[in-house]
């Protein structure tokens, strides 16, 4: 008990910070803040996987999420029969061409030697796959984008449960940490950050470009949701009943029908959007739990100690016979596709994927502000980092407000410095966060609630 | 005359905006590698300390214009480079002295260092923001065409005009001058040497009595003549947007790393592989081929490889296949 005193302290503090916010701005606000902690912290804990356990440093967060995100449009969305009728067939075929771009350049490396001829058929494979790409597919995403371009102009999905999606999105995620790493893990710490963070850009412009895939920029809106829709909860009987026998003592005190019939349907309007964000606590409080208890048990098995080894000695390790190249890869996978169920579940949560707001301050420099604050190589420090990192992203503005008006009350209004100021606070939010991440790097570089190493 | 249209066509369309950006990028590059080279991290700041330069630009320009100080055909903000650098560097020494500095004689890992230089990133944002906002700013004034396309056209006879903007030419000759003075600088004299050195190996240079403090101080100064320049002259070209600076960090790091990340010369040619590579692939060549090929061969699509959309992922790909193939970057990187 006293071994976790610091865990459970920190985590009182988060949880009252959230239930003031509920107390003194709205309930909805707390738990929309609350929901998207959940959502960074897992993202925290897939970076964590790969930075605290493995030491690989990933700042391709960003598109493992817009991944993740797709993955939700590809499964639940249902399918536009118009537009795979004009152009699913050759679509498909892209997808075999691509596929047997692959497998013959694979091929053609494993059975002819090193040589410059080899170089020049590798070249000839892909560029010609590439053109008989172009030319199949050109016409085709033509008509595609042409079926309905307002509402549809895209393949659409599966029509699956969204919850589903959830997994797909980590499968996605981890078939692209595949390539990724395949690629670039060998690379030293550095190159590694700046060659992932260019990948993930790449990744999102397909995204953002690709309109027969998923609209491109136009976004899609009104996914599914795996929990019910506010306007049908407040058409339910037992629903309103729940809220009026709740409120019963307040509506006892009006005496008038009509405006008690008022105060009702406000209470059940405020209610019904308060139960929708909670049962969407539920599942992502269930996500973050699950993570937990597996990313706990893997930290403290063999195989986690295995992989501090490697973090820690990659040359020891290596000649106590691990396959270290083999192990970065997994974790490498293994993190990604963590982060890339957060991104489903973000989509989820939104309702809507929009690839445009996919930048890498908010989706790849943020997250990692989380894990280094958090606790690098703590499971419990990366989910605090990811709910107090997000809880002063939102907040930094109302608090910034909240000390301009304090050091400028003695000017007046018309001040030009005092305007500016308040104009600018929702440009505090970087500051604070910078200089939180700079504190933290200085004096306490292993983080809120750094790593600890039980002896077995 | 066909032939020549087509040529004054690539150079109007592809070769002259290539040039301009590919000296743009040049000079973020060699901030990039000198930071990497001698003070050996990877420094994520890049495109927020070229955007704080160029913001104290704009900033002296308006209060120029103000007072009525201009450069007549030129524009004002060539004028108010050298202070902004001033200030640039004041910022750049004041976040070595608080910030880095203590890493550095920790002699932290490079990755602890990336990673102080992202809180840097954040800092320098905020400031940016909260002085001058968001928006989208152009600060360019004086003569905008050295060369317009009608003119050419009535001078030439030719059917395609050619434009050159003041600020291509600017770009081109400014960094010129700034690049071979760096240069001259850090071959030629005995503190170019001595930071050369200090790069190359510290543990020998310290031991022939380098002063290690003087090679970190000249670093930054270099790196924030270089920055603002960079950053002002991208902004003259196009206009001054703080996010888009953010978001130049990357193509900068591409070409950077193309070029041997700490060899400031390939860091200089890794600009234009990645400006040229970018324009080349987008660029639609129909009508090109419409000019030299004969009637009847004349293609009827765009003739475009990739489309302008994919602008920055060209430059990406080619930074992965180099990554791939030549890992230390096309001109061999660490011999600064």
């Amino acid at each position: 008990m006293k071994k976790y005193l610091n865990v459970i302290a920190a985590y009182s503090i988060m949880l009252l910070l959230i239930i003031l916010v509920g107390i003194f701005q709205s309930w909805t606000i707390a738990l929309t803040i609350f929901n998207y902690c959940m959502i960074s912290a897992v993202m925290t804990m897939g970076a964590n996987i790969q930075w605290g356990y493995a030491g690989l440093i990933n700042f391709g967060i960003m598109g493992y999420t817009a991944l993740g995100g797709l993955a939700v449009v590809l499964v639940s969305v249902a399918p536009v029969p118009e537009a795979w009728e004009a152009g699913g067939l050759n679509m498909m075929f892209c997808i075999l061409v691509i596929v047997g771009i692959v497998f013959s350049t694979r091929y053609v490396l494993k059975k002819i030697k090193k040589s410059k001829q080899r170089n020049y058929l590798v070249a000839a494979i892909i560029i010609g796959g590439l053109i008989l790409i172009r030319i199949i597919s050109g016409p085709a995403i033509e008509s595609i984008e042409a079926v309905e371009p307002a509402k549809t102009g895209f393949l659409g999905g599966l029509g699956m449960p969204v919850l589903f999606s959830w997994i797909v999105g980590g499968i996605f995620a981890g078939g692209l940490a595949y390539v990724v790493g395949k690629i670039a893990l060998g690379l030293r710490a550095d190159y590694l950050a700046i060659a992932t963070l260019l990948i993930a850009e790449i990744v999102v412009s397909v995204i953002k470009h690709e309109d027969w895939l998923a609209r491109g920029v136009k976004n899609v809106i009104g996914l599914k949701r795996p929990v019910p829709y506010e306007v049908d909860l407040q058409g339910t009987p037992w629903f309103i009943n729940l809220v009026e026998k709740l409120h019963a003592g307040k509506l006892n005190l009006i005496n008038s029908v009509t405006e008690k019939q008022d105060v009702l349907k406000q209470l059940v309007i405020d209610a019904s959007s308060v139960y929708v964000k909670l049962c969407m606590a539920g599942l992502f409080l269930s996500v973050v739990i699950a993570l937990l208890i597996i990313t706990q048990k893997a930290l403290y098995s063999p195989w986690g100690r295995k992989m501090r080894a490697i973090r820690d000695n990659e040359e020891a390790a290596s000649a106590m016979g691990k396959n270290i190249v083999k192990e970065h890869l997994l974790i490498f996978i293994l993190g990604s596709a963590v982060v890339g169920i957060a991104g489903a579940m973000m989509v989820t949560n939104d309702g809507l994927f929009t690839p445009g707001s996919y930048r890498p301050m908010r989706y790849t420099f943020v997250i990692w502000v989380m894990v280094i604050v958090g606790g690098t190589g703590n499971n419990f420090g990366a989910i605090l980092g990811g709910f107090f990192v997000w809880f002063l992203w939102v907040q930094a503005a109302p608090i910034a407000l909240f000390l301009i008006n304090l050091f400028t009350a003695h000017l007046p209004e018309t001040n030009a410095l005092k305007i500016h100021l308040i104009e600018s606070a929702p440009y505090f939010r970087f500051l604070m966060i910078g200089i939180g991440l700079l504190i933290v790097m200085r004096y306490r570089p292993q983080g809120i609630l750094p790593e600890k190493i039980i002896k077995q | 005359m066909d032939f020549l249209n087509a040529l004054i066509l690539l150079l109007n369309y592809t070769i002259i905006p290539a040039l301009t950006y590919g000296s743009q990028l040049a000079l973020g590059a060699i901030f990039v590698t000198l930071i990497y080279g001698v003070l050996r991290f990877a420094n994520f700041a890049t495109g927020d300390m070229m955007s704080f330069g160029t913001m104290f630009a704009v900033l002296f320009t308006y209060y120029f214009q103000s007072l009525g100080i201009s450069l007549g055909v030129l524009p004002t903000a060539l004028l108010t480079i050298p202070f902004a650098i001033v200030m640039m560097i004041l910022y750049m020494l004041t976040i070595d002295k608080f910030v880095f500095s203590y890493y550095r004689i920790k002699k932290s890992p490079p990755v602890q260092l990336a990673m102080v230089s992202v809180g840097v990133m954040f800092v320098t944002q905020a400031i940016i923001r909260i002085i001058i906002g968001p928006f989208d700013r152009r600060f360019l004034d004086g003569e905008k065409f050295i060369l317009k396309a009608i003119e050419f056209k009535e001078m030439t006879g030719l059917n395609e005009g050619l434009t050159i903007k003041s600020t291509q030419l600017i770009t081109i000759i400014v960094t010129l001058i700034v690049v071979s003075v760096m240069f001259w600088f850090l071959n030629k004299t005995k503190t170019g040497t001595s930071m050369r050195a200090y790069s190359d190996n510290e543990d020998l240079a310290l031991l022939s009595g380098i002063d290690p403090k003087k090679v970190v101080m000249l670093t930054w100064i270099i790196a924030g003549v270089l920055a603002t320049v960079g950053g002002v002259l991208y902004g003259l070209d196009k206009s001054y947007k703080p996010f888009v600076y953010f978001n130049n960090m990357l193509p900068i790091f591409a070409a950077a790393i193309v070029g041997g990340i700490g060899n400031p010369f390939g860091a200089f040619l890794g600009g234009y592989v990645v400006a040229f590579g970018e324009i080349f692939i987008t660029y639609a060549y129909k009508k090109f081929f419409t000019y030299i090929l004969p009637e009847h061969l004349e293609p009827d699509s765009l003739m475009q490889l990739l489309s302008t959309d994919y602008k920055f992922a060209v430059s990406f790909s080619i930074l992965v296949v180099v990554l791939l193939f030549r890992p230390s970057g096309i001109f061999k990187g660490k011999i600064l």
